[in-house]
């Protein structure tokens, strides 16, 4: 059995440093997700609505969030707006402010797009039988359009938590960053840490996303 | 009774079982089709006429009995299968044209890649057929561009273009609209003159007593009454016949005069 | 803006640039044939094999990138694998992106539907015959979209190769605002390379959606 370096993480208190880590990566993603659930279903509805200067601009927001990698984001925030700006933010409210951004944009148009998969037969339908418009919403359209978005939108939780572990590049010590530190902090005794640790790292993120990935996957067979 | 004509057979299913777990469909099932003889398969909905095809395509698996082919066996996942599938020509309710391809590739795909045929020649013979069932300049349209009865047209020609011995058809005029069930079932009797070998499976009993040879009355996986279209259609011998023939006509309770 | 900086500092970006394009776009290839393998084992039912595609989609798919790129570049060293910085990123984009595009092609497969295979088959089509002339033209041309947001998602995927030092445009922009300060300018030129590679992948994205949407398939 070759020196598998796993020996580092029931030394002291790293194992419990590792999920300190991993704690700054979720508590991130968690705030940014609530702020990007709210604030999209907001603007998703509003695109709703025919108002081609709002449509116009989220269409802006929403390509220019997109097309540029989460990295180039989080350096725009955290480094540009200390140059421009003169802010001296820190990397975890930075990496906040580039996640909100982004899971708000990519939010609001799952919310578009499962509002206007009800084919427009549906709200005929409904409004043949006598139902008002906010009945037709409440008990037709929403009850199918939420159906169609909770699977969605668990995905992109996933992907937000992903994305998380990008803020290592901006200098905040989440669990990559720990794991480095023990990985040095062990380099004469334990050289063989790296495949222990990182390993560990890479199991402890599956752990987190996977159940979420399969509930997801779940709801996405029953309501599909 | 009448008479059955009896020239070489061309298809015999002996014994047939075919169920789905614990629900069986196809119970002991028999039939011979004979050269140049048009059976007609008809039967309420979810009485295995749709399957009862399939197994004979070997579509579907079986659980007991045989289907031959002019003697051969035509077995699921047997090494031969696709050479006896070229001799068997099926038609659906849905046409399943490939969408990708023009209705002339459609109808050459299957003579030149599976049967190695010269593609001048099939080609020719394509726009033949195209031309007799009114298609001819429809040779390079693409599906989406036909009506349903325009597609189920071609799906006929695709399946004639490779000589098969015999054709199957399943309920192909269910998916289509009213005035265009009339130019597939005239195909299908043009067909039906020129001494081609058929089952079809039908919803339409006009057309299932003008072109049948023979009718068999499925009920519950089995066959329950057969015989020839006048026997059947006007003088039924099972109360289920009966019962099944009545679904399709209407009355109404005489009308109480209106009072004011 | 400080356009001195930004001329001298053009030429170091576009090696950045190309290096990022060269190692992504290889990346990718890998990727495709990996997904495609992937999707012909789970199709063609092929039994241990199937459950180790399954296994690997759901590692692939449920873990960042980066701590892929680490695990590879740092920890599989300590077990004799060695990579070098390259081999690392297009060995840790093509696992994460096999995943993403077998489901793609999976999803094109699915949509093509068991009818058409069984109208195939019943022409007297061979297996392979059905897979090459019916299945896969459309499975192609249904999955193309999903198949080029795949090819955005990955590309922008591989901003975070400077981890592994390898000298990207993200190392490139990173060292000189170490180095200058120049920060504005480091990072708009770090956006217009961003752009230049993704803008012409992303319109021919949706160039090829709107196409297949006329195409009409399906019935």
């Amino acid at each position: 059995m070759p020196d598998l370096g796993l020996d580092v993480l029931f030394k002291g208190k790293n194992f419990a440093r590792l999920l300190g880590g991993l704690g700054i990566a979720l508590r991130i993603s968690v705030i940014a997700i609530l702020v990007s659930v709210v604030l999209g279903t907001v603007l998703g509805v509003l695109r709703q609505r025919e108002n081609l200067i709002l449509k116009a601009f989220m269409r802006l927001y929403l390509e220019v969030i997109r097309i540029m990698p989460q990295l180039v984001l989080l350096f725009l925030v955290y480094f540009g707006t200390t140059r421009s700006f003169g802010w001296d933010l820190s990397g975890e409210t930075a990496s906040v402010i580039v996640f909100s951004l982004w899971g708000t944009a990519e939010m609001s148009d799952l919310v578009r797009g499962a509002l206007s998969s009800i084919p427009g037969h549906q709200y005929e339908s409904a409004a043949a039988l006598g139902l008002k418009k906010t009945q037709v919403y409440l008990y037709v359209v929403l009850p199918q359009a939420v159906r169609r978005l909770i699977p969605l939108s668990i995905n992109l939780i996933t992907r937000m938590i992903k994305t998380t572990s990008l803020v290592l590049m901006i200098g905040v010590v989440e669990i990559l960053k720990v794991a480095q530190q023990i990985i040095e902090a062990n380099r004469m005794n334990s050289p063989n840490a790296a495949f222990g640790v990182y390993l560990t790292v890479f199991v402890l993120y599956f752990l987190v996303c996977w159940p979420i990935s399969v509930l997801a996957g779940k709801l996405e067979k029953r309501w599909g | 009774m009448g008479v059955r004509p009896v020239p070489g057979i061309v298809l015999e299913i002996s014994h047939l079982h075919k169920a789905y777990g614990q629900n069986t469909v196809i119970e002991d099932l028999s039939l011979t089709v004979r050269e140049g003889e048009v059976i007609v398969i008809v039967g309420p909905s979810g009485c295995g006429k749709s399957t009862l095809l399939r197994c004979i395509n070997a579509l579907e698996s079986n659980q007991g009995g045989e289907v031959r082919l002019h003697g051969e066996p035509v077995l699921k996942g047997s090494k031969n299968l696709p050479e006896i599938r070229q001799k068997i020509g099926m038609v659906f309710q849905n046409y399943e044209l490939f969408p990708h391809m023009t209705v002339l590739d459609n109808i050459m795909l299957a003579p030149v890649k599976a049967q190695g045929r010269k593609k001048s020649e099939v080609r020719e013979e394509a726009l033949a057929l195209l031309k007799r069932v009114g298609l001819e300049t429809k040779a390079n349209s693409f599906p989406r561009q036909l009506s349903g009865g325009q597609k189920q047209r071609t799906a006929i020609v695709r399946a004639l273009c490779m000589h098969p011995d015999i054709l199957l058809f399943d309920e192909v005029t269910a998916a289509l609209d009213p005035e265009m069930v009339r130019e597939v079932l005239e195909v299908i009797l043009d067909l039906a003159n020129q001494g081609k070998t058929m089952l079809v499976v039908t919803h339409e009993m006009q057309f299932a007593r003008a072109i049948a040879d023979w009718v068999v009355f499925l009920d519950d996986g089995r066959i329950c009454e057969e015989g020839t279209p006048e026997e059947f259609f006007d003088h039924p011998k099972t109360e289920r016949a009966k019962k099944f023939l009545n679904t399709f006509t209407f009355e109404r309770k005489a009308r109480q005069p209106k009072t004011i | 803006m400080d356009w001195e900086f930004i001329s001298t500092n053009i030429p170091l970006y576009r090696e950045a640039a190309v290096l990022t394009v060269k190692i992504g776009f290889a990346g990718i290839l890998v990727a495709i044939l990996l997904g495609l393998l992937c999707e012909i084992i789970v199709y063609c039912r092929i039994p241990v094999l199937r459950r180790a595609v399954a296994v690997y989609i759901e590692l692939s798919r449920n873990t960042p990138l980066l701590i892929q790129l680490f695990f590879i570049y740092y920890g599989l060293p300590k077990i004799g694998i060695r990579t070098d910085a390259q081999a690392c990123g297009v060995a840790g984009l093509a696992f994460l992106g096999g995943s993403y595009m077998a489901e793609a092609f999976r999803s094109g497969v699915e949509a093509v539907g068991a009818a058409q295979e069984e109208s195939a088959y019943s022409l007297g089509l061979s297996r392979m015959q059905t897979i090459r002339y019916v299945i896969l033209p459309q499975a192609f041309a249904i999955s193309a979209p999903a198949f080029v947001a795949n090819v955005i998602f990955l590309l922008k995927e591989t901003s975070v190769f400077s981890a592994v030092s390898l000298m990207d445009l993200m190392f490139t922009a990173k060292d000189l605002i170490g180095l200058y300060y120049n920060t504005t300018e480091s990072l708009a030129l770090l956006v217009v390379f961003y752009l230049l590679i993704l803008l012409p992948v992303s319109l021919l994205g949706s160039v090829l959606e709107r196409r297949l949407r006329y195409a009409g398939f399906g019935t």
